[in-house]
């Protein structure tokens, strides 16, 4: 029992670690407190609404997808999501430079229309205006004459006559205007509707775009757009034909996804490729048209690549599926430690009690600073880590009992047995950890927030070992239950198959 | 319990080893069938692929009164009869999955949904999957395979010897190659979620690994400067002491899967936590073989072919044929070899009490 028995000098400051670790829990709580953070933030799939993920490519073979290109349409798909008012919904782009995707989130029963009108990638186009109305069906209109209008056909005039853009669904535009031929549709607010002649100017003929205060006109606000050469004598020539044409024909409609977003009286013929659209904007309406011609002409269209609709009942019931599912793999995984490391079963649930609130105070933090949201994948991935997290606590205590077993007492063997498993936990959680990062970034959606959380809850299992679990151990190794090796502590000797003279509690 | 606690102490002084790096030819020979079996069942049957790597669409609503016969008549009424899969999930749900669809084929199915079963259409869970990008999601599964093969060897290779890293990889591989054997043979479906699985299956495979070749390192770290163990004999004691670690790890990593997959497929009826933790299930249990039957004994080969190796073992042999010879990597005949290096460790200058355990 002599010579092997010297007590290893490592950082056995137990109080200093743990008075750390309390530090840490407190902050994460005081962040979550003062950042009003204070429930997980949920994915869809727990939730219940409704993704879509969209594919770039380009719209024809002249251009390419440039990371430029995507952050625009991320920009516009975002504001077109906004604007239609659903809380908390999401346009975000994952992966990394042109090999992107645009994920499209929107929380609740609301998605289908969100994913129809983000779906459609429809092209911005100039078409004159043939005729306009009040946005009301014209049974219900006495103000406006239901006169024909010559060189349409009659289909169109019909359908003019009953469109009733005070209706959801003539507002979510149709995506489906053909360029060629004369087409109805309503303005964005819904208080006017047009017949509309075959577009003339597209919106990739549009070089330049931005919003700005018209000097000369007072402090209005107006917005200036640019043609290029095509653009550029495509307008001279509309703007000239219809200057001098009777009201509303000497307008011209700015059409994007079938919806007029602005229809301006040309007030004389512009050969200059330079226009301005003047009139009571606000200072939002303005950028707001402003973004539309420049992302109108926005080279990139999208392939659906997925859309996922989870209703709230589902999302729900695969909430409560992995809550329970975490319960249990915690309880079960609680009584085995018990059962087989006995006393040290309590080390085994303090640890993974620490790591599970440090875990869920990151998440809910997490939540609130990086937006980040748990999917059924993400709970997963914290279940999956138990066991890594459950892991560094056998290996922890197999190298105590080989210590001890080497001669140790249990107070020398907690620090001698530390030193050695300190590698082999490093290591084995490097591993782990390599593995989250390399899958975080490889993969897309629901992989990620598996990996996210696999790799977190990696990060804490070596804090929570570092500085609860093994503070605790050199604390327990000092109690007499644990030093004089109780037969149900864990680290009896017979626990350990070691036998020695010296053992008293069995003799 | 107790009997295998006691078998602990006994595995880590040596007094009870089981000579499982000696009788690598047995375990190749067991892994070489199951290789063998999974290349069959991927060339016969193939993988099952969900629609999120082929393309298409499902359709899960819940209705107590739709049979899955009435779900089929009215789909096919809509028009929609290619790759039609409709199958009844739980007690309440009925599936619909068909192949790639335009937008108003999708759009009639789930009319034709809403009017014949009276749900409202927000309430039908849709899951609508383009055909380019299951490619897509295929190619991201392989560059991240490949990545991590690289970067994990790399990083082995540094943290502890190159052919530690061989070995390691070479576990790996056989591991994620019988579960998606497995896979192909039992004809699961393969989802994104199921991919989540595999990839994990190699972190996890190398996790145990990893901790095996420590003890490995440390057995071995001043072994040429003695003559008392060959490279072999020295593994296969490192096998045998982290042995009841590598079986607590494997059950307490099996128990919280078992409850993700006991919640997910029983309680779920399908989706990502019954493909999560199946894929999980049976590639923990391979992996958790491999780091101890495949990998040491692998990196055993590959070191004893070094000449300092094959000079010990020279010097070894000369020493064990005058002692005993019970645990020469050779010998074959019995799994469990007794008490030929009691001598050398641990407790070890003291007798031993055998009636105490």
């Amino acid at each position: 029992m002599s010579t092997p028995n010297k007590v290893v000098k490592s950082s056995a400051r137990p109080g200093r670690s743990l008075a750390i670790l309390a530090l840490i829990l407190i902050s994460l709580g005081a962040t979550s407190l003062i950042t009003d953070a204070t429930s997980v933030r949920l994915g869809l799939d727990l939730r219940g609404g409704t993704s879509v993920t969209l594919q770039p490519r380009a719209s024809t073979a002249g251009n390419q997808v440039t990371s430029e290109a995507i952050d625009q349409a991320v920009e516009i798909i975002r504001q077109r999501v906004n604007s239609l008012g659903v809380a908390e919904s999401e346009v975000t782009a994952q992966g990394s430079g042109t090999n992107r995707q645009i994920v499209i989130s929107v929380p609740g029963e609301n998605g289908r229309r969100v994913v129809d009108l983000v779906g459609q990638t429809a092209e911005l186009r100039f078409r004159q205006v043939l005729a306009s109305g009040f946005g009301i069906p014209a049974s219900a209109d006495t103000s406006t004459v239901a006169t024909p209008v010559a060189g349409v056909s009659e289909a169109v005039n019909q359908a003019f006559a009953n469109l009733n853009c005070t209706s959801a669904e003539s507002l979510q535009g149709t995506g489906s205007d053909d360029p060629a031929s004369p087409i109805t549709a309503c303005s964005k607010d819904g208080g006017t509707k047009y017949i509309l002649a075959p577009a003339e100017v597209l919106g990739r003929q549009i070089s330049k775009a931005s919003a700005g205060i018209d000097t000369q006109a007072g402090s209005a606000w107006s917005v200036s757009l640019t043609f290029n050469n095509e653009g550029t004598s495509a307008f001279g020539q509309l703007t000239a034909r219809v200057t001098s044409l009777p009201e509303p024909t000497n307008q011209v409609a700015i059409v994007l996804d079938g919806i007029v977003q602005s229809s301006p009286r040309i007030t004389e013929a512009i050969p200059s490729g330079t226009a301005q659209i003047t009139g009571s904007f606000t200072q939002i309406e303005a950028q707001d048209l402003a973004n539309v011609l420049k992302y109108g002409a926005l080279p990139l269209a999208f392939d659906r690549g997925e859309v996922q609709q989870v209703s709230p009942t589902l999302g729900s019931e695969q909430l409560d599926a992995g809550l329970l599912a975490g319960a249990l793999g915690l309880i079960l995984v609680t009584i085995y430690s018990f059962f087989y490391y006995r006393g040290l079963g309590i080390v085994v649930t303090g640890s993974l009690a620490v790591a599970a609130l440090m875990i869920y105070l990151l998440v809910v933090v997490l939540g609130e600073a990086i937006g980040f949201t748990l999917t059924l994948a993400g709970i997963a991935g914290i279940i999956v880590a138990v066991g890594i997290t459950a892991d560094s606590f056998v290996v922890y205590f197999e190298r105590i009992r080989d210590e001890i077993r080497e001669g140790r007492s249990l107070r020398s063997a907690v620090e001698s047995g530390w030193v050695k498993a300190r590698h082999t936990i490093l290591v084995a959680d490097a591993v782990s950890i390599i593995a989250a990062a390399l899958l975080y970034f490889f993969a897309v959606g629901s992989v990620q927030g598996f990996a996210f959380t696999l790799g977190l809850t990696t990060l804490v299992d070596l804090l929570v070992v570092y500085i609860f679990t093994k503070p605790l151990m050199t604390f327990m190794a000092k109690l007499k239950f644990f030093n004089l090796g109780h037969r149900f502590s864990g680290v009896s000797d017979k626990s350990s198959g070691v036998s020695r003279p010296t053992a008293s509690v069995e003799a | 319990m107790s009997s295998i606690k006691g078998l602990g102490g006994r595995l880590y002084t040596g007094e009870t080893s089981f000579n499982i790096v000696g009788n690598a030819k047995r375990w190749y020979v067991v892994s070489a069938l199951f290789t063998l079996l999974s290349i069959g069942a991927l060339a016969l049957q193939g993988l099952h692929l969900g629609i999120e790597f082929k393309g298409g669409s499902a359709y899960t609503f819940t209705s107590t009164t739709a049979t899955v016969e009435e779900a089929r008549t009215a789909v096919e009424g809509a028009g929609i009869s290619s790759e039609l899969i409709v199958q009844k999930v739980g007690d309440t749900k009925i599936r619909v999955q068909t192949g790639s669809l335009t937008n108003a084929q999708s759009d009639a199915v789930e009319s034709v949904i809403v009017s014949t079963f009276g749900v409202s259409a927000e309430s039908i869970d849709t899951q609508i999957i383009g055909p380019s990008w299951g490619k897509e999601i295929t190619k991201k599964a392989l560059y991240g395979l490949i990545a991590f093969l690289i970067v994990i060897m790399l990083f082995l290779a540094m943290a502890f010897e190159p052919k530690m890293a061989i070995a390691a990889i070479i576990a790996v591989v056989h591991d994620v190659f019988i579960t998606v054997g497995i896979y192909a043979l039992v004809g699961f479906d393969v989802t994104p979620a199921t991919v989540i699985g595999f990839l994990t299956i190699l972190g996890y495979s190398l996790y145990d690994t990893v901790v095996v070749f420590d003890k490995v390192r440390e057995n071995t770290r001043s072994i040429t400067s003695t003559s008392k163990q060959t490279y072999t004999q020295a593994t296969n004691l490192a096998v045998n002491q982290t042995l009841v670690r590598s079986i607590n790890t494997s059950v307490i990593a099996l128990i919280p899967v078992g409850s993700i997959l006991f919640v997910g497929a029983g309680l779920l009826g399908a989706g990502t936590l019954k493909d999560l933790s199946l894929a999980l299930f049976i590639g923990m249990i391979v992996g958790a073989y491999s780091s101890i039957f495949i990998a040491p004994p692998v990196l055993a080969q590959l070191r004893e072919k070094e000449p300092a190796m094959i000079a010990l073992a020279k010097r070894v042999q000369a020493r064990g044929s005058a002692v005993v010879n019970a645990s020469a990597p050779t010998s074959a005949s019995s799994q469990v070899a007794t008490a030929t290096m009691a001598d050398r460790r641990g407790p070890r200058n003291q007798p031993k009490r055998k009636g105490r355990k």
